[in-house]
């Protein structure tokens, strides 16, 4: 799950991470209020969405009167900010974040992720602050410099000094850095974070480390321990129907395919995604329905696929373990039935009870291509949404 | 022979009275498993479904003599279930629970080092030695005793391609399921490694997924190593970057980690690539042939 920088804001004052002074705002007049709160002879007015590269899409802007912060809160509210990681069609801004402005005197990076590969929380730095840190990682590796940390110490001094020394700092300035990271790390383990980037982390004019800019990624496995976090989903940000979705056990993703997708298991969602498209398909969606599908979960999984008027065929796809065939066979038919369902439909089934479940589809007098096996499947479905168009 | 388990494995469930627990440790025990107790706090010195029950994993393995250990604990609690059988030297402990939060898992994984347990898992199928020892929640019937080794991070596809097998008459020596999470107990090399020693093994079908660098890592184990011929599948050719696809661990983050990239360094090692994951049966006939 993803939080706004104003939220990971609010989170980083809670682990003692300095932040610059600012307030949230849903109107230029609302904004106009919250930058007069603010002692500070420039204000930046900052685009809430859940994505990077804002600055780059016109949606961050320093102001220098209270007019210039009430015309860009103008400007940027309700603007659809387009970033590289927004896609084409961007996203609609709804809130801006009112801030003081800071002298910077340099610009450095700063994140914690999971190294899969060694199982540890990693601190990353860079002196290269502000630059897209995968372009860094790609063109000058030897500008990252990391620290696992070992889970039984957490974080320690040393572990700070390396970093500190390591971004060139001394004096006072690394030791406000070091508590910088210990925060940090605190609010990344205690929280349950995926990811913590600060970029820019920027040293000031006046001796001050801190937070520019953060960015707060959460373990959607550890939210059930985070109802504080939870409160702070911006459902206007997430897809409507991966959130229905995942009401009921169901994982899907929408992708700007044709063929409808309902399969059982991650893995086995994936490999007929990719049989599609090697077949010259273009998948709609990713699903997978989970092991424990029941009939309900099954009508669910076909309203959604349903949803997306793109879908010109579905094809489903059952591996057949725990799951019994009959089961998805019945759930298939009346979902077909209840939706009157109009495009191809194409079903693969395999595994436990399958020859009950392929009798359940062949005397439901629906009009459903059995396939039989997964290749066939691909194909007929490929087919079935070509000769639909 | 075969690897992690067989007829001589002596199973605990952790978890046991539990629904899902009750459920897969009598599809094991069907099976031919030696099921030999279960763990759930507050039930111990009862009887489940002819099973003694225990409150704790010592307990459990001092009265039973159990060497591997299969965890049905839901995912809040389950990290604190794995670690207790670690501190208790359970030998084998293969996790089957979905969704442990990372932070849990990253202190799993610190207590697995210099520890005296294997931890398979978690977010796994679980392991299956067949006509011998079934651990886990995959359908038995689609096995068959063999000389191909199977390792995958995902159940289904895993299902699929022992299917596959089976339906050529190719018999599989054990399929590990080393499940879908970016934090696991066991990686694909420490498995291969197992396969590679193993005279019942005779060549490996490797399945992976977009997402990490696990699969990269085991191609270049494969080729500096391995002996034996390996097939494998990356799931996730199609996905699109930053978007978690059903497993945890299923996320392209980088260059590295897409399905075409790995395709490419397993390819550059030697390893036989299956395009399609419908071509994994033909492919492992075509390499036991050579």
């Amino acid at each position: 799950m993803n939080v706004h920088e104003y939220q990971a804001k609010e989170l980083m004052r809670e682990f003692g991470i300095s932040v610059l002074k600012g307030g949230i705002a849903n109107t230029p007049a609302e904004a106009v209020e919250v930058a007069k709160k603010l002692d500070t002879k420039v204000w930046v007015v900052k685009a809430q969405i859940h994505a990077g590269g804002r600055g780059k899409g016109g949606g961050v802007k320093l102001a220098k009167t209270l007019e210039e912060v009430e015309k860009y809160a103008k400007e940027i509210l309700g603007m659809q900010l387009v970033t590289h990681q927004t896609g084409p069609e961007g996203k609609k801004v709804l809130k801006v974040l009112i801030e003081q402005g800071c002298d910077i005197d340099h610009e450095y990076y700063c994140g914690i992720v999971l190294d899969r590969v060694t199982g540890q929380n990693t601190f990353m730095v860079s002196i290269e602050g502000g630059m897209d840190i995968e372009k860094v990682a790609h063109d000058t590796p030897e500008k990252i410099i990391k620290a696992h940390i070992n889970p039984a110490t957490g974080f320690t001094p040393a572990v700070g000094r390396k970093l500190g020394y390591a971004l060139g700092l001394k004096g006072e300035t690394l030791n406000k850095a070091i508590k910088f990271f210990d925060g940090l790390y605190k609010l990344y383990t205690q929280k349950d974070c995926s990811i913590a980037e600060i970029n820019p982390l920027v040293t000031t004019k006046t001796g001050d480390v801190l937070a520019l800019d953060g960015k707060l990624n959460f373990d959607d496995n550890a939210l059930f321990r985070h109802p504080e976090i939870e409160a702070m989903r911006d459902v206007t940000e997430e897809s409507a129907q991966e959130l229905e979705a995942g009401k009921f056990g169901l994982s899907y993703i929408s992708l700007d395919g044709n063929i409808g997708c309902l399969v059982n298991g991650a893995g086995l969602a994936m490999g007929t995604l990719d049989i599609l498209k090697i077949h010259g398909g273009t998948p709609a969606n990713f699903l997978d329905v989970g092991g424990g599908a029941t009939k309900e979960t099954v009508q669910k999984a076909f309203s959604i696929i349903l949803e997306d008027k793109n879908v010109k065929a579905i094809l489903v796809n059952i591996f057949g373990g725990i799951m019994k065939c009959d089961i998805i066979a019945n759930g298939v038919v009346d979902a077909a039935k209840e939706l009157s369902l109009k495009v191809p439909l194409i079903v693969r089934l395999e595994g436990t009870n399958v020859a009950l479940g392929k009798k359940i589809l062949s005397e439901s007098g629906l009009k459903i291509t059995a396939a039989n096996d997964l290749a066939d499947a691909a194909q007929k479905a490929v087919a079935a949404a070509k000769g639909a168009k | 022979m075969a690897i992690l388990i067989n007829r001589n494995t002596r199973l605990i469930t952790i978890g046991l009275t539990g629904k899902q627990g009750t459920f897969h440790t009598l599809q094991s025990r069907d099976y031919g498993t030696n099921v030999v107790g279960g763990v759930t706090p507050g039930k111990g010195g009862t009887i489940h479904e002819g099973i003694p029950v225990f409150n704790t994993a010592y307990e459990a393995i001092k009265e039973t003599g159990a060497n591997a250990a299969m965890v049905f604990v839901p995912p809040a609690f389950a990290a604190d279930s794995i670690i207790e059988c670690i501190e208790a030297e359970m030998p084998l402990i293969i996790a089957i629970t979905e969704g442990i939060p990372i932070q849990d898992m990253i202190k799993v994984k610190a207590m697995l080092k210099g520890s005296k347990s294997r931890l398979i898992g978690p977010n796994c199928p679980g392991v299956i030695t067949p006509g011998e020892c079934k651990i886990g929640i995959m359908p038995g019937h689609i096995h068959m005793p063999g000389n191909v080794g199977v390792i995958s991070r995902s159940g289904t596809l895993t299902y699929e391609a022992v299917f596959q097998l089976t339906q050529r008459e190719i018999g599989q020596s054990t399929c590990v399921g080393i499940g879908g999470d970016p934090v696991n107990g066991t990686n694909f090399i420490d498995i291969l490694e197992m396969f590679e020693k193993d005279p019942d093994t005779k060549a490996v079908i490797m399945i992976g997924e977009i997402g990490g660098t696990a699969e990269t890592e085991a191609a270049r184990w494969i080729k500096k190593n391995m002996t034996k011929p390996v097939v494998s599948f990356i799931a996730g050719a199609a996905a699109p970057k930053g978007k978690r696809m059903g497993h945890a661990g299923a996320i392209i983050s980088g260059e590295d980690d897409s399905a075409e990239a790995k395709f490419k360094v397993l390819q550059e090692c030697g390893v036989t690539i299956a395009r399609s994951p419908a071509e994994l049966g033909q492919k492992v006939s075509e390499v036991l042939k050579k």
